[in-house]
């Protein structure tokens, strides 16, 4: 079969078309937060970026503390990413390689929660940190959807390709079991870890509706909800509103660059094959 | 086959570890001690929110008294009309994204499988990186791109001939705003899930179709199609639970204007909840959307003629 050199340019045509429409919003935040609302709003509008980056920078610190918010986030979502990285592990570790009553009850239990909607949780959970009272609080922030079942799903099915046989080596040698989890399974399983732990860390760091509830001052919000209530107010000026989403996009955006390769794999892990 | 030797293998050395140095600490305790944190915290936070805003739905509060009240959530819930206006914008936004895009996110995960095609890894990060942005910061860069007046994609249709359209300000055109959007934030994530499937596709069935004569068209239907049957289906179920609990992007957009052309079910539901304070009644909601994603994806299921 031979293809023609007309087809070829048709299908990178398309390919390249497409690729503009997917990068292009990127592209336009770009222009919005290094440019004066003004060029934005001209007709034409300004198709470069500008030189006015400081000044929008500026005006964003001035209605709103961005690099407390960016503080936040990272706090949120790295201790997010830790805790329900371990739990998960742990979870899917028992489901993959024991035996014990009630491990396929459980496990549906874990999938089936998945098609509940997260509102449906959203107010007993509201007025369950609201009796503890940790509204507005790290803590209140992270601990909701520590037990990811997504996570603890795709755990498990990376853990069902550890050697029975390295287990029951360790054990012969007379290691514990939390000791196999620790110095066996976590050494060996980083990869499959580290992309699941790229997912959860995302879903952290763009996590929205919750936040928003439990955050009640200016100095808890993180990037999202920073973000939002610039987006809500009167007059919005474009350049500070972009220079904003910038501030939120671009460091997960170059650390997806990076970590592509895990970040793919974090989504589609173990979920598509069967 | 791996895990045909589980049983015995905790067995076995159940029975060498007796008597050794910790006593919980073993492979009979061992599942139930990495699954504890897990399970107590899913209890916790999810398990019994699940229970308790079903009683809440059932109840009603006046000051500090409450009472229960049968099912008059719900009778309330089917006689307001802005439940059924946000249940209806729901449904309408559900209905033209998710075909909408399951359908771009084939046809890209094809192109994208060709053996035409250098340059696979640069193609699939750009198509999959929308997916990065936080559904706020995408609301938030189409906020500038859709504005009705001086916005980039307006100005663009100028050059054919299409006036302006009041993107965010007009009923129809908002929720078109935000299929849009929700177009461009997860087409590339569900061609990539879509993509992984067509890889694992065994390439002999492609050769005995070539064999047998079947065309490139020929065999995406009596290849393709039938045997990514279950991925599809999962993506279709995922980005409907997805689309039902729509509120990022109309928050951000719209506001869930204009007169709440563009307010979901959970914007509805998270008004009465953290605007009004009637959390009874926002439980009520809570459940009809617990109910619709039962159904709907039941309807899935069938449709896609369960073989699990």
């Amino acid at each position: 079969m031979r293809v023609s050199g007309l087809q070829k340019t048709l299908f990178y045509t398309v390919l390249i078309l497409l690729v503009l429409l997917t990068i292009g919003p990127y592209y336009w935040m770009l222009v919005g937060a290094t440019n004066p609302t003004g060029n934005m709003l001209n007709t034409p509008p300004s198709f470069i970026p500008g030189d006015y980056f400081m000044e929008n920078l500026r005006s964003l610190l001035s209605q709103i503390d961005i690099w407390r918010s960016l503080f936040n986030s990272a706090v949120t979502a790295v201790s997010f990413t830790f805790i329900s990285g371990i739990i998960c592990a742990a979870a899917g570790f028992a489901f993959a390689k024991y035996q014990f009553k009630g491990r396929n009850i459980i496990f549906a239990l874990f999938l089936l929660s998945m098609m509940v909607p997260y509102q449906a949780l959203v107010v007993p959970q509201f007025q369950l940190f609201a009796s503890f009272n940790l509204l507005n609080s790290y803590t209140a922030i992270i601990l909701p959807q520590i037990a990811y079942p997504f996570a603890i799903f795709l755990m498990r099915q990376n853990m069902q390709s550890i050697p029975t046989a390295l287990i029951e080596a360790a054990r012969i040698d007379g290691s514990s079991e939390t000791g196999i989890f620790f110095k066996i399974v976590l050494p060996t399983m980083v990869p499959a870890i580290a992309a699941v732990s790229i997912f959860l860390f995302t879903h952290q760091w763009n996590n929205f509706l919750w936040p928003l509830i439990t955050i009640t001052t200016q100095d808890m919000y993180t990037l999202p909800v920073a973000l939002a209530t610039l987006a809500g107010l009167e007059t919005v000026d474009y350049g500070v509103l972009m220079m904003g989403a910038a501030i939120s996009v671009l460091p997960i955006f170059i650390a997806f660059l990076f970590l592509q390769r895990y970040f793919i794999a974090g989504i589609i892990g173990g979920s598509v094959k069967e | 086959m791996k895990n045909s030797s589980y049983g015995e293998a905790v067995n076995e050395s159940v029975g060498k570890n007796t008597g050794s140095k910790r006593s919980f600490d073993n492979p009979r305790n061992a599942p139930y001690i990495f699954l504890m944190p897990a399970l107590l915290f899913f209890l916790l936070f999810t398990g019994y929110p699940i229970v308790y805003s079903f009683i809440l739905s059932l109840q009603q509060s006046e000051g500090n008294v409450t009472t229960f009240a049968g099912l008059d959530n719900y009778i309330r819930l089917f006689q307001d009309p802005i439940f059924y206006e946000s249940l209806s914008n729901t449904l309408i936004i559900l209905v033209l994204q998710v075909p909408i895009m399951l359908f771009f996110a084939l046809i890209l995960a094809v192109l994208m499988n060709s053996t035409m095609l250098k340059a696979k890894g640069f193609f699939r990060v750009a198509y999959f990186s929308p997916a990065v942005a936080s559904l706020v910061s995408a609301a938030v860069i189409f906020l500038l791109l859709l504005n009705p007046d001086y916005g980039l994609i307006n100005y663009l249709l100028s050059f054919i001939g299409i006036d302006k359209i009041g993107w965010l300000n007009h009923p129809v055109w908002a929720k078109i705003s935000i299929v849009l959007v929700m177009i461009w934030r997860w087409t590339g994530y569900n061609m990539v899930i879509l993509l992984a499937g067509m890889q694992n596709i065994s390439n002999d069935l492609y050769e005995a179709a070539r064999i047998d004569g079947a065309g490139k068209v020929r065999q995406f239907f009596s290849i393709t199609i039938p045997q990514l049957k279950p991925v599809i289906l999962f993506t279709a179920i995922v980005s409907t639970i997805g689309t039902l609990q729509l509120f990022d992007e109309p928050y951000n957009l719209t506001g869930g204007g204009p007169v709440n052309a563009t307010t979901t079910i959970t914007m509805y539901l998270y008004q009465n909840a953290f605007e009004y304070f009637d959390f009874e009644y926002a439980s009520a909601i809570a459940y009809v959307v617990v109910v619709l994603i039962a159904v709907l994806s039941f309807i899935q299921f069938k449709l896609a003629g369960d073989d699990e």
